[in-house]
């Protein structure tokens, strides 16, 4: 009986080396952790449970039936997160470098299958070389295989990606189908063609850093959702992440114990927005004060810097932020900044994740480069993504709100629950020299009268009563209260019901 | 008494006379310019006169404004305050012709001692000690030799035209005399077409000693003793004390007496301040008198009991002042630090912005200590380029020096202020440094223990230890809290472990922590340390007690740790489970991106000018381009040659600090 014991011991002790010890020094030399210490990082300590530990792949072209090793090139189980349970793969570089067979794919559609049935996130931890090319086809299907429960699963549990090495050719598909994804500095790259067919197809000469490195995809593809310096730090902050996002779409978000006044006051908010209106100002310093404990998990940081989107708590529970940065573009909304909030917009409604947005924004940003780009459509997403969401939403608008940009940016108009603004709000049309320029075109050869009339439409429309006359705005708050008043408008809020007509799905300007 | 009066001021001094006079029961105006519409003194003040523009020399030293702000409000006296038309001989000359009373002494001891060179005519014939030397022209080296002989050495021989340096020769007998003058002569020659040569004593290790006076109408003048201003950069006081570590009782009143002497001589009243510069054999030489309230005359209030601002408001209003020499005693001891908006770390450049935190130190009075902060900012409040980068001025007393630099050490720890780069960690590290602490400074302190500016410090192995258990404690906490998430998985929740490994500072410790109500004990591989806190998860500012010692530290994240600042120090700490600390020691170690491609703004400012265009070959140290911050243009040059392949701003542009200026190819 002893000897049957030992054995499964014995299995376990094989399986639990992967490629062997040479191949794990190997990644050790390389920066990066194995998959099975990327997995005991991630989850709570000794709370993973494996499945599929002696799967093996079936190919037997090319010589592979001589090397079976157990796993197959990726781990697979479960566990939890600050005790909340999770599912998570992770795939194992030193097993054939990472790559994709039949069966490695299945053992990820297990554990995606079982996250949507008992309603938990995944966690894809993504280190492979690609397809494994001995299986031609088969792993190809795999993939799809993988692709298809992705769709299935988004918007019913919420999926992260870590890119903790190479993802290349059809395998970035899986990430980019997910809710996030970070990336490590470094060691970590993604893209559909890597450089040597750019090379031959386009004659460009590129790194594979500068073509998919994590700097690539967080500033300036968007692929990414954030960098990390290093595996440990990847793992730490995908647990603090994860403390933010509730386990599926059939639960609320996750509430935790917080030490910070919900009726905290803030008399430093009252000087925030300068005296001169064309001077920008930090929005994030007005997220930091509003938040619990000034704690804020910002996504796609290093993109479309003129939003800002992330995740706070109020009360302990979690809030969606999308906030308009005064300091990049003059916070106006643009193709790339349209995109990323949509894009948050929508994964905090699928999750019933309340969303606060502040506003101070000038428009939309013109030129040729924009409209040829299609900022009428992507634009429209960000429109479509607020008018669609039926969580609670709060709007405070701090200085600006011009234009059609007033409209987008959560407005009452879109079924914003509350809608607040400060007293230095500007809610018009338009600034007061634009307007002054149409509406008195005849007298514009008349400094004297000019600067009369945009004193006049100051004095009349920047400000924020125009728009509280009509009901557009539901009160003007003082800066300071605006964390309690916030805090308070989501806690009348936690009982809300609203629901969109029956549809398939909609048609949102993809 | 005046009913009310005006101070034409701003910041910290503005909000500090209001203070006073508000306990006087005196109303006070206050005027600002445009920069200072929101300002800490104008919402303090009864009244606020708007006077100009944002600069100085449009408002705040604009005799007409004040003029008419205290004709506006009939203010029947003036505060000046220290800087701007604190020593301007007319702006007290035209308050006399309205009749207004100026809170100073009379215009003719402001002219009096605003000349560098009358002043010590006037202090040599009223019995000072002045720097003995040769003013005259020095025909040969032999003049020369038997002038310094004179003199006393060792002298400073100098160019009359010199500066930087250049043509100066220190001389320590007669042949270095002969030598140093014939090479001192040929250099200025050389350097600046003139070959004017002068002699004086040189000062040996010297130190900043100043008097404080205190003159009425009626001819009673006091010194209330002296203030040490020897912890100085570039001529900029940093840290005061009250008394001087190195005086002995029969210097100070020696010194002292020399003062009165001096006010006396000039008809002063008011509060004034004689500089003396003082050898390591206590011989002290007149420097100049500051006919105005000092920057650091708290600490002679704290040693003395007496409001300065309060005696110079009662001798303008011709009140006689109301105690003699012999009431006049040293109890204990304070310790005054600057707090400047300047960057230690980026070689103390000026930085500007707002303060989106800014809380001081609680301040307190009881019978062993007092902590007392003079400020004129506020959290939210902003910090602009037009006026001094000075923003706060903080002083602890204490019965002792040793006890004073203590409490100084944990108010500085206890003092919370982000959104612009300021001095804090530099003051705490001199107040940890043990020549500091020893008493044996000179006005070289800075310059010869910083030579390459500020780094940082290390901490201490003992105190290390203090902050690793907090940390581990505070982390603690923090985890548990993470583990009380809702939506856990019934009866298989995360269990909180005890072993944990902290790193910080390039060092591991493991520890193993027992926590019980009262706080935790954190076992380290040789011994336990015991950590009490009220500390919960979030606060920017943690107060422990540790081994029954205080530790206060500045709380920050970072990716999966603490930023904790105390001391001086700026630590990274991480704790984690001891395998999670095993797997972080795989992880490579990141070198910081190359810049020297490079030029970056150095501080935030407006660019003035651009030197150089795309394409041109540039010398090490050649002028590349000018950014202007606190009114201080600031020349940027290139570290190596090299060729500027892109520009990225244009005059007029405002740049944030590490804003790419130029690349290099």
């Amino acid at each position: 009986m002893k000897d049957i014991l030992q054995e499964l011991e014995d299995r376990r002790e094989a399986a639990r080396l992967g490629g062997g010890q040479r191949r794990i020094d190997a990644q050790h030399a390389r920066g990066k952790l194995t998959a099975r210490e990327r997995i005991e990082l991630l989850l709570d300590e000794g709370s993973f449970e494996e499945f599929d530990m002696f799967v093996a792949h079936r190919c037997t072209d090319f010589g592979m039936q001589a090397e079976r090793p157990w796993g197959d090139g990726v781990v697979t189980g479960w566990g939890t997160v600050n005790g909340r349970l999770v599912y998570v793969f992770s795939q194992d570089f030193t097993v054939f470098g990472g790559s994709l067979s039949e069966t490695h794919a299945q053992k990820i559609c297990k554990i995606m299958d079982m996250a949507v049935q008992n309603g938990a996130p995944v966690i894809g931890i993504n280190d492979s070389g690609g397809a494994r090319i001995q299986e031609g086809v088969a792993s190809l299907a795999g993939y799809a295989d993988v692709f298809q429960r992705n769709v299935m699963a988004s918007g019913v549990i919420p999926q992260i990606s870590l890119i903790m090495g190479p993802c290349a050719g059809g395998a970035v598909y899986s990430p980019a189908m997910t809710d996030f994804i970070f990336m490590v500095r470094d060691t970590s790259y993604m893209f559909v063609t890597g450089p040597d067919v750019v090379k031959t197809v386009t004659n460009e000469i590129v790194t594979a850093e500068e073509l998919g490195g994590a700097r690539t995809h967080t500033s300036k593809s968007s692929v990414a959702d954030g960098a990390f310096e290093n595996d440990v730090e990847a793992l730490a902050e995908t647990r603090r992440l994860i403390d933010f996002l509730p386990l599926s779409n059939r639960e609320k978000p996750p509430v935790r114990p917080f030490f910070d006044d919900p009726a905290r006051l803030e008399p430093s908010l009252d000087t925030l927005i300068p005296e001169n209106p064309n001077q920008p100002y930090d929005m994030k310093e007005l997220i930091l004060k509003v938040a619990d404990e000034g704690d804020f998990f910002e996504i796609q940081k290093d993109f479309a810097g003129n939003i800002i989107t992330g995740f706070i708590r109020l009360e302990g529970s979690t809030v969606g932020v999308v906030a308009n940065q005064p300091m990049v573009l003059a916070g106006c909304l643009d193709i790339d900044s349209s995109r990323k909030a949509a894009r948050f917009v929508r994964f905090c409604d699928a999750f019933e994740i309340p969303i606060l947005t502040f506003v101070d924004v000038p428009g939309f940003l013109p030129g040729t480069g924009q409209e040829y780009g299609g900022v009428i459509k992507h634009g429209a997403k960000l429109l479509f993504a607020y008018g669609e969401a039926t969580v609670p939403k709060v709007t405070v608008i701090t200085r600006k709100a011009y234009g059609g940009a007033y409209d987008v940016m959560s407005s009452k108009h879109l079924r914003g629950d509350f809608n607040y603004a400060w007293p230095t709000a500007e809610i018009a049309v338009m600034g007061a020299k634009g307007a002054v320029e149409i509406l008195y075109r005849n007298e514009l050869d008349d400094p004297d009268k000019i600067a009369a009339r945009t004193k006049e439409y100051e004095a009349r429309f920047a400000n924020p009563f125009v728009a509280a006359e009509k009901g557009f705005i539901d009160e003007v708050i003082m800066p300071h209260s605006t964390r309690r008043r916030v805090a308070r408008a989501f806690a009348s809020l936690r009982g809300k019901k609203l629901t969109n007509p029956w549809k398939k799905h909609d048609n949102i300007p993809l | 008494m005046f009913k009310k009066i005006l101070i034409a001021n701003r910041g910290e001094i503005a909000c500090r006379v209001i203070k006073t006079a508000r306990k006087m029961g005196i109303a006070t105006v206050a005027v600002y310019s445009d920069a200072d519409r929101n300002a800490l003194h104008v919402q303090m003040a009864d009244e606020a006169v708007h006077i100009g523009p944002a600069p100085a020399n449009q408002s705040y030293i604009v005799i007409d404004r004040i003029m008419e702000a205290i004709r506006q409000t009939g203010a029947e006296a003036v505060h000046p305050g220290y800087g701007f038309l604190s020593e301007n001989m007319k702006f007290a000359q035209a308050l006399e012709a309205e009749g207004i009373a100026f809170i100073g002494p009379p215009a003719t001891a402001i002219e009096a001692m605003g000349d560098k060179i009358t002043s010590k005519k006037l202090a040599a014939e009223a019995g000072v000690s002045t720097v003995p030397g040769y003013m005259g022209l020095i025909a040969d080296a032999d003049e020369a030799v038997r002038i310094s002989a004179e003199i006393g050495y060792p002298v400073m021989i100098k160019a009359s035209a010199g500066g930087g340096g250049k043509g100066m020769r220190i001389a320590w007998s007669d042949e270095e005399a002969r030598e140093g003058f014939d090479s001192s002569r040929s250099e200025a020659a050389s350097s600046f077409g003139d070959d004017r040569i002068f002699i004086e004593k040189f000062v040996t290790q010297p130190r900043h000693i100043e008097i404080q006076v205190l003159a009425d109408k009626h001819g009673n003048t006091v010194y209330l003793h002296e203030r040490e201003c020897s912890i100085q950069r570039r001529n900029q006081k940093v840290i005061e004390e009250a008394p001087s570590p190195f005086l002995d009782e029969a210097t100070r009143r020696a010194m002292g007496e020399q003062a009165c002497a001096l006010a006396r001589a000039v008809g002063y009243t008011s509060a004034g301040t004689v500089e003396f510069i003082v050898d390591g054999n206590r011989n002290f030489y007149f420097l100049e008198m500051n006919t105005r309230l000092q920057v650091e005359h708290p600490v002679t209030e704290l040693i003395t009991g007496i409001d300065l601002v309060e005696q110079m408001i009662r001798v303008a209003a011709g009140e006689p002042l109301p105690f003699a020499q012999d009431d006049l005693k040293i109890n204990g001891w304070a310790v005054e630090s600057r707090l400047y908006a300047e960057d230690p770390y980026r070689n103390f450049l000026p930085s500007i912005g707002r303060l989106t935190r800014y809380r001081p130190p609680a301040e307190e009075v009881t019978d062993s200590r007092v902590v007392r902060n003079d400020t004129g900012v506020y959290e939210g409040g902003e910090i602009s380029m037009y006026y001094d980068p000075m923003i706060a001025k903080l002083c602890t007393w204490a019965a002792d020096r040793e006890a004073a630099i203590i409490a100084m050490r944990e108010a500085l720890d206890g003092f919370e202020v982000e959104g612009i780069g300021h001095n804090l960690p530099f003051l705490s590290a001199v107040m940890d440094h043990p020549r500091f602490v020893s008493g044996e400074i000179t006005t070289a302190f800075i310059a010869e223990e910083y030579p390459e500016g500020f780094q940082g410090v290390s901490l201490p192995d003992d105190l290390l230890r203090r902050v690793a258990a907090s940390a581990v404690a505070m982390h603690r906490v923090a985890e548990i809290r993470r583990a009380r998430i809702s939506g856990r998985m019934d009866n298989h929740e995360r269990h909180v472990g005890t072993d944990w490994v902290v790193s910080l500072q390039g060092q591991e410790f493991p520890v193993r922590v027992a926590a019980d109500r009262g706080g935790a004990t954190v076992n380290f591989a040789d011994g336990a340390v015991r950590v009490e806190s009220e500390w919960t998860p979030g606060q920017p500012l943690a107060r422990l007690s540790v081994d029954g010692q205080a530790v206060v530290m500045k709380v920050g994240k970072i990716p999966s740790g603490f930023l904790l600042r105390l001391r001086g120090a700026e630590l990274k700490v991480h704790v984690r489970t001891p395998r999670a600390a095993e797997l972080a020691r795989l992880m490579p170690e990141k070198l910081p991106p190359d810049t020297s491609k490079f030029l970056l703004c150095p501080m935030p400012g407006l660019v003035v000018k651009i030197n150089v265009a795309e394409g041109d070959e540039v010398q090490e140290g050649q002028a590349l381009a000018t950014v202007e911050a606190m009114k201080m243009e600031n020349i940027l040059r290139a570290s190596r040659k090299g060729v500027v392949s892109k520009i990225n701003a244009v005059p007029g542009a405002s740049l944030k600090v590490d804003d790419v200026i130029m690349e290099f190819a």
